[in-house]
């Protein structure tokens, strides 16, 4: 633990999180479906990066992989995650869970309405996490068997709780003494995601996974979760994985944006590159795709690939209106543009071929 | 019929399910060839005092009982009486219960509530304790006993298809049908009854297992076909008295009910994996 | 208050129910046999003893009045007189309840404290060996008929090893009446000796009784394991790095322990059915036994006053269960 937190400041241009080549499989009854095949990305200190992607393009098993929550059959095939220079892929697993998970990297579901266990009150779960993961918790303090018999010191429970309820009127919980003995289904969803970012925040993490955080909320409150989420990690320093399949969202809150399709990120841009200037013909087909007064909507053809057999080399080439042969061979190297935006094409749009 | 190939070749695949349904269709071949493989097909039935009580031989596997029979033949032919409660007091159970649940499930009316507290007052007692009280009043024979056991059994299949019109009545398409004016019958009959077979089948294979248990105890309280009728719970009342040193009179029947029910039951688990991995796995079945 | 509300909602329902039961058993009684007065008569009686016999019950009169008089006697407590040991069914069954209930109380324990930490286990190892193990168990559990696994207990354990004792509660005096029951009374005596033999006595037909109703919390402990396992708030607490066996233990066997705890009304069924033919086996001086006796002897009133009896505490357990099930899930006891 004292080696992620005690850690010194890092050089401003290090990278808190670089996921390099990483390949992940699935053994399932149909075949191994290859759900990762490559995957890289980057994350700066204090950064907001967006994955964006359609469903099933991998964006929940990169969290999973990243969190080291992968299902029981999944497989590491290839790869690295460096979290402030440590692989959390041959880190053990108990260090993992203490040390890593809900402390250093903690995480903010898409489900809020299942994400909470239904017949405890908000304060057993909340005070659950602080117990293990509060910044006040000392090496020393065991963790009992399995999770029981361990001690909970008194100072550090009445100050755990203070800074809870502190945290609680942050994210704009009206009454939090209150709210601590509800149940979680005597709040909304939107208040059971504010509460799902003040756990995110309490344990002072140095980076935060939110897992399609707004899609399950009524578009009248995904904007104030949005400006809430942005404000806090922006306050503290702290870097955010926002998973998403909207480009919207991407545009509010993220600095940079990674976009991923079928296990392949193909293209990376801060956020205003991203959207003026796309150079990966998928990237500019979601684009076009985004609703435009007097426009009718357009479409991307065909379907995403079964993973259990997919595509060749670039594994968007059967959809691509500009896939050549030279596509179906290994993928696209990385080429960098400038100004931090990537790509992974042969045949990148340029500012030349722009229309 | 290509579906249910289909069905038996998923069921197959299971070794489980695949055992109890060589189990059932084993029952079935030795009761309709109990004649046949008995090996003393005559003694059934008969009194031999001279060969009473034999421990198992070569000419009698199981050994002989108190009237001399051997056992052996007295189980085969007790697998007809078993089978044949079985399948009609289930059967009847089904008949009875399938119609009043579909009445009851798709009417939200009084009436649909009144069927299902007439059935919950068959439920208020476990099944054996209603079944020895009627039983008991009837007298001892098989019709008797097929008779209260149909009549407890009922409720189950009753609030099974209840629970399931009920949330199909709610689903799109049905509701759909009923704004086009297609009349009850034809929804029920059309659209809802091909949905509701699948519990069904689970529900009857396992409730085999649960009737033979049932009458097999309600022929060794003396509530069951009388004597010299070779109904294995009988057989295993008789043995009692001759406990410890005729083992092979208790082990023999009590063998063959708990085979029998394992493959009823094994067979309805198969089943139920196959038919609708969705359905929970947490009733205990009955 | 919500919980009175409940309370008197199913007593409510208690009611019509059992007079429906009582009903059906009234008509059982009175309609089926062709001749209740000559069944009651015997064998032996003239036809001129039976008319008398019938004119004296009131076998007579319209069916409607026999049951409005029956609800009336069984409202002040009647259930009848035993034909065999002449005493009002009442007494004889409340006298022997309590040997029942110990037997039963015997047998949930050991299903429910060895069932659930089962089922959960079989559910965390699912697929691997004790999983498989225990699939093969519970089905085998189910299939067996209780009376024989009565039978080749008694044969093997009690004639054979002669590790156990034979039948009964207790050989020898019973402890001083103080419950009824004969381990508690053991226990305020201080009698170690007693106690032994209790327990000695005890543990053949309690492990008979419990053993459909372990499987039957084997299996809805691991299939409630199974469904709680896959919910959000599971991969929540994960991602979170909480301990793994506090989340298994303390939050996912609390949720699934709802749908235990509604079981156990069924469980109790199971346990209820099964003492009539363990109490008959080793001779357990309960109400079971009672009413393997009162077939025995074709003592009509004592079968139907027992399946009465039987109605009364199954309805009253169940009504229990249910007040358990809206005390453990708190969204229950809201609405």
């Amino acid at each position: 633990m004292s080696s992620i937190h005690g850690f010194a400041v890092q050089a401003p241009g290090d990278n808190l999180l670089e996921v390099e080549n990483l390949r992940v499989s699935f053994a399932t009854e149909h075949g191994v479906a290859k759900v990762l095949d490559g995957v890289n990305l980057t994350i700066r200190p204090g950064e907001i990066m967006g994955l964006v992607g359609e469903s099933g393009c991998g964006k929940t098993t990169l969290a999973n992989a990243i969190l080291g929550i992968l299902a029981n059959n999944a497989r590491r095939e290839a790869g690295s995650i460096r979290f402030a220079g440590e692989d959390l892929l041959t880190m053990p697993r108990w260090q993992a869970e203490s040390e890593i998970r809900g402390r250093s990297i903690t995480f903010i579901p898409q489900d809020p309405f299942g994400s909470f266990n239904p017949l405890f009150p908000i304060r057993t779960q909340t005070m659950e996490v602080m117990k293990w993961k509060s910044p006040r918790r000392a090496a020393r303090e065991g963790r009992g068997i399995a999770g029981f018999f361990s001690r909970y010191p008194r100072a550090r429970r009445s100050a755990d709780a203070a800074a809870v309820l502190q945290m609680l009127r942050t994210v704009q919980i009206s009454k939090p003494e209150e709210a601590f003995g509800k149940l979680p289904h005597e709040f909304s969803g939107g208040q059971r995601q504010r509460l799902m970012i003040a756990l995110a925040l309490l344990p002072q993490p140095e980076l935060v996974i939110a897992d399609e955080p707004t899609t399950a909320l009524d578009a009248t409150i995904q904007a104030q979760i949005l400006k809430l989420l942005k404000r806090l990690a922006k306050e503290r320093g702290v870097s955010v994985l926002f998973t998403t399949h909207d480009l919207g969202t991407a545009y509010e809150i993220c600095d940079r944006i990674t976009v991923l399709y079928a296990g392949q990120e193909v293209e990376t841009a801060p956020v205003d590159d991203f959207f003026q200037r796309p150079h990966h013909p998928y990237t500019v087909r979601l684009l076009e795709s985004l609703p435009h007064p007097g426009r009718e909507l357009r479409e991307i053809g065909g379907e995403i690939p079964a993973l259990v057999h997919p595509p060749a080399g670039c594994r968007f080439h059967p959809r691509c209106f500009r896939a050549t042969e030279e596509c179906l061979s290994d993928r696209p190297a990385v080429t960098p543009l400038g100004g931090g935006h990537q790509v992974r094409c042969y045949h990148p749009i340029t500012e030349a071929s722009r229309l | 019929m290509k579906a249910a190939l289909d069905i038996l070749r998923k069921l197959l695949r299971d070794p489980a399910a695949a055992a109890g349904l060589a189990i059932v269709l084993l029952l079935v071949a030795v009761a309709v060839l109990a004649p046949l493989i008995a090996t003393h097909p005559e003694a059934v039935w008969d009194m031999n005092p001279r060969q009473r009580l034999l421990p198992p031989s070569e000419a009698y596997f199981f050994g002989t009982d108190r009237m001399g029979a051997d056992i052996y033949s007295r189980i085969l032919f007790g697998a007809r009486i078993t089978l044949t409660i079985a399948i009609t007091a289930v059967g009847a159970a089904l008949l009875i219960g399938v119609p009043i649940g579909l009445v009851s499930g798709w009417r939200q009316s009084w009436l649909g509530e009144a069927l299902m507290r007439i059935s919950d007052i068959f439920l208020a007692v476990p099944q054996i304790v209603l079944a020895i009280a009627i039983s008991q009043t009837l007298g001892p024979s098989i019709e008797n006993v097929i008779l209260a056991l149909s009549v407890t059994y009922w409720p189950w299949f009753t609030r099974l298809i209840h629970a399931e019109v009920h949330s199909l009545r709610n689903e799109t398409f049905i509701e759909a049908a009923i704004a086009l004016g297609v009349p009850a019958w034809r929804i029920i009959l059309l659209h809802v009854l091909p949905n509701v077979t699948s519990p069904i089948i689970v529900r009857t294979s396992i409730g085999m297992g649960f009737t033979i248990l049932t009458a097999s105890a309600l022929g060794f309280l003396g509530l069951g076909a009388p004597p010299p009728a070779p109904e294995w719970g009988r057989m295993i009342s008789e043995s009692r008295e001759f406990l410890p040193e005729a083992w092979w009179y208790a082990l023999a029947p009590g063998l063959a009910i708990f085979l029998v029910v394992m493959g009823f039951n094994l067979l309805g688990d198969g089943l139920r994996d196959v038919l609708d991995p969705r359905i929970r796995r947490a009733s205990t079945g009955r | 208050m919500r919980i009175v509300a409940l309370i008197l909602k199913r007593l409510a329902w208690l009611v019509p129910t059992l007079a429906g039961l009582v009903a059906i058993v009234f008509f059982i009684s009175r309609v089926i046999p062709s001749d209740p007065a000559a069944l009651l008569a015997g064998e032996t009686a003239s036809l001129a003893q039976i008319e008398l016999l019938r004119q004296k019950l009131g076998l007579d009169r319209p069916l409607i009045v026999q049951l409005l008089d029956y609800y009336r006697q069984l409202l002040s407590g009647d259930l009848g007189t035993s034909l065999f040991t002449t005493r009002p069914v009442w007494d004889d069954l409340s006298a022997r309840l309590p040997a029942t209930i110990e037997l039963t109380i015997a047998a949930m324990i050991v299903a429910v404290a060895l069932g659930i930490p089962l089922g959960v286990l079989a559910a965390l190892y699912r697929n691997r060996f004790v999983d498989h193990f225990l699939r093969v168990f519970t089905v085998a559990g189910l299939a067996v008929a209780s009376f024989w696994l009565a039978l080749l207990l008694q044969l093997f354990f009690a004639m054979d090893l002669r590790w156990f004792p034979l039948q009964a509660r207790i050989t020898g005096f019973p402890p001083p009446s103080l419950s009824g029951f004969y381990v508690v009374d053991a226990l305020l005596e201080g009698n170690v000796g007693r106690l032994g033999n209790v327990l000695a006595h005890l543990t053949l037909p309690a492990l008979t009784l419990a053993l459909p109703a372990l499987a039957t919390v084997v299996r809805f402990t691991r299939a409630g394991m199974l469904e709680t396992l896959q919910r959000s708030f599971v991969m929540y607490q994960r991602a979170m790095g909480i301990p793994v066996g506090l989340i298994v233990w303390k939050y996912v066997l609390r949720n699934s322990l709802i749908s235990t705890v509604t079981q156990i009304g069924l469980l109790f069924g199971i346990l209820l059915a099964g003492t009539v033919v363990i109490e008959t086996v080793f001779q357990w001086p309960g109400i079971g036994g009672y009413a393997f006796e009162a077939i025995l002897h074709s003592d009509y009133a004592a079968v139907m006053g027992f399946t009465i009896y039987a109605g009364v505490v199954f309805g009253i357990v169940n009504l229990i269960v249910d007040i358990g099930h809206a005390v453990l899930d708190p969204r229950e006891a809201a609405t």
